[in-house]
């Protein structure tokens, strides 16, 4: 506990000398029995970025993600989100930090209906006073009114306005991916790491959520992406960070990792 | 479509306010009128219960003991010490909450199943318990209890009362108080479903790592929804000891908590009204099967398999679905044609 404290301190006072990234990464390790899932691995994303991490499969994109929101508690290293050092909190405790997440397999609630995905969403803005839910006191009423309408915009917002009130497992792989984008907006996050957003997902719907990735990022937030598909990384991506077995392979903007030999070696298998 | 959806979207709680109200006038005599209240008494404990197990997400295997702890609270501080019974009732139902929090706190941060163990444990403790320490409860020969006092008027099923001028028979307005009960533990379970606390619940029940990365304290949500679960179980029970003016061991005993799950499974979990249904079949069950009493544990262990085989969401949500295909078939055609 003190040691975390004390790390804690350092943190922000290195973060204050430097151009205050938004969220940094420093010496993190991960393993798993003897594989090193990551490794001793440093970077840092500046605010208003869209950062995409990419790797051969196995390399330790997806454990990067579950380290950094909290699923997974780091062997060593620490990551800090507006300064403060947040490695080992939950992700319950980062959310309210303004940092939110999509999934890689969806992790939608296919017992709930599309627009009550989103309004979950909306969890830490909402009035939950124990009493005024059990009476349903008119207070609540009208922040449930309100939380509605937000929850509707948003998921018109990520293009899934013909499903509004349908039942989440009657929707269709794509529209539940960009569903769960729309309830990682709505809890209004100063950064949003999506895992592998256009897996699965066709030519044309690949385009229209590039278009959503930037209309995400104009808003402000910052935007982490693990992603395979290249054409969208190249495409929409300000830096790329490029893992094998858990390390930095190489960091830069898109021409500088298309251009790096390291790189094209590990892709191409030099 | 727009005429397609008005009739999915029943208003539950008046419907269920009118066929309470019409019930007793299909009723025959004192005897079915026991009955309904009894059913009234039990689905309102129900329908608490389907908060934890159809919501939630968490099975407790062990709620009979909490009815049986406001059962027994009611019936020892009314009988023994002389209190009244809203004083009495309220205590048991803080004892049960303290025990359901002290008990939930380190069970509910774990995932998985673990809870079912725990309340197993609990529940098989506490029957012990009452059978035991007969000096407090009278142990297997049961304790009376005193009949229910409400602003400082005995409520007795013997007596008759006047109303507005009417006479009434105590044993109708127990029936009375048991629908209000069931209302309000209807109502109650409702206005929590459908709130941010309850989307958590059930979030916590779709995808638990879901509900964590938008900030839902998720371990907090489950020992919320298990406590109010287990009051709801301690005041009914509080209210069946008053209504019956006797109770035994087998309140709370393990055969009882089965019965209580049955009847969220086979009614429909995640179903307020659907529960209830379960809770009116599976109380009518041992009036009809009254000459195999022997088979009656053998007959729930069976529908609670069937069920799970046959029709895994319960009653009322699959009975609610066939009926919506049904409608939507002939309504589709002419749609095509216009």
């Amino acid at each position: 506990m003190n040691q975390t404290l004390q790390q804690r301190d350092e943190m922000s006072s290195e973060d204050a000398v430097q151009a205050a990234p938004l969220l940094a990464v420093r010496g993190l390790s991960k393993a798993f029995g003897g594989v090193h899932a990551v490794d001793e691995l440093s970077f840092q994303i500046l605010p208003g970025q869209i950062y995409a991490v990419i790797g051969p499969n196995g390399a330790g994109k997806t454990t990067l993600f579950n380290l950094i929101t909290g699923l997974y508690q780091p062997d060593q290293g620490g990551v800090s989100l507006k300064g403060e050092a947040v490695q080992g909190l939950p992700p319950e405790r980062l959310a309210r930090l303004g940092m939110s997440r999509t999934f890689q397999n969806l992790q939608i609630c296919m017992n709930m209906t599309a627009l009550e995905n989103v309004m979950l969403g909306r969890h830490l803005h909402l009035k939950r006073n124990f009493l005024a839910v059990l009476l349903r006191w008119p207070s609540l009423r009208a922040s449930e009114r309100t939380c509605r309408a937000q929850a509707e915009e948003l998921i018109r917002f990520v293009g899934c306005g013909d499903y509004v009130n349908a039942e989440a497992a009657a929707m269709p792989y794509g529209a539940l991916k960009r569903l769960e984008i729309a309830r990682a907006l709505a809890t209004q996050p100063s950064i949003l790491l999506l895992d592998e957003p256009a897996a699965g997902l066709n030519s044309t719907e690949t385009a229209a959520l590039e278009q959503l990735i930037r209309k995400v990022a104009a808003g402000g937030i910052t935007v982490v992406l693990v992603e395979h598909d290249m054409k969208l990384v190249m495409s929409i991506s300000d830096r790329i960070l490029v893992l094998d077995y858990g390390r930095k392979l190489a960091e830069g903007t898109p021409r500088e990792i298309r251009d790096n030999p390291d790189v094209i070696a590990a892709y191409l298998g030099g | 479509m727009a005429l397609l959806r008005l009739p999915e979207r029943v208003p539950g709680l008046p419907v269920l306010a009118l066929v309470l109200l019409l019930v007793p006038l299909f009723l025959g005599n004192e005897f079915h009128l026991d009955i309904a209240t009894q059913i009234a008494l039990i689905a309102a404990t129900v329908v608490g219960l389907n908060l934890l197990v159809g919501y939630g997400g968490q099975v407790s295997l062990g709620h009979a003991a909490f009815f049986g702890m406001g059962a027994y609270a009611s019936a020892i501080l009314t009988g023994t010490y002389g209190w009244t019974s809203m004083p009495a009732l309220l205590c048991g139902a803080l004892l049960v909450a303290v025990l359901a929090w002290t008990l939930g706190r380190p069970i509910l941060r774990l995932k998985g199943h673990y809870l079912s163990m725990a309340t197993l444990g609990m529940g098989i403790i506490i029957a012990i318990v009452i059978n035991n320490e007969g000096w407090l409860t009278g142990g297997p020969d049961g304790l009376a209890v005193e009949p229910l006092t409400v602003l400082g008027a005995e409520l007795s099923i013997f007596d008759h009362y006047s109303v507005l001028g009417l006479d009434v028979s105590g044993a109708l307005l127990w029936y009375g108080l048991a629908a209000l009960l069931l209302l309000l533990a209807v109502w109650i379970a409702r206005n929590l479903v459908d709130s941010p606390i309850g989307r958590a619940l059930r979030a916590v029940h779709g995808s638990e790592v879901a509900a964590r990365v938008v900030g839902v304290d998720t371990a907090h949500y489950k020992l919320l929804i298990f406590v109010i679960s287990a009051v709801y179980a301690s005041v009914m029970g509080s209210f069946y000891a008053h209504y019956t003016g006797f109770i035994t061991p087998q309140v709370a005993s393990f055969e009882h908590s089965i019965e209580l799950i049955t009847m969220v499974v086979l009614g429909g979990m995640a179903s307020t009204y659907g529960v209830i249904l379960g809770a009116v079949l599976l109380m009518l069950l041992p009036q009809l099967l009254t000459d195999f009493q022997d088979y009656e544990m053998m007959m729930f262990g069976l529908i609670l398999m069937l069920t799970m085989i046959f029709m895994p969401k319960g009653l009322l949500p699959t009975l609610s679905e066939a009926l919506k295909r049904l409608r939507s078939r002939p309504a589709t055609a002419p749609a095509g044609q216009e």
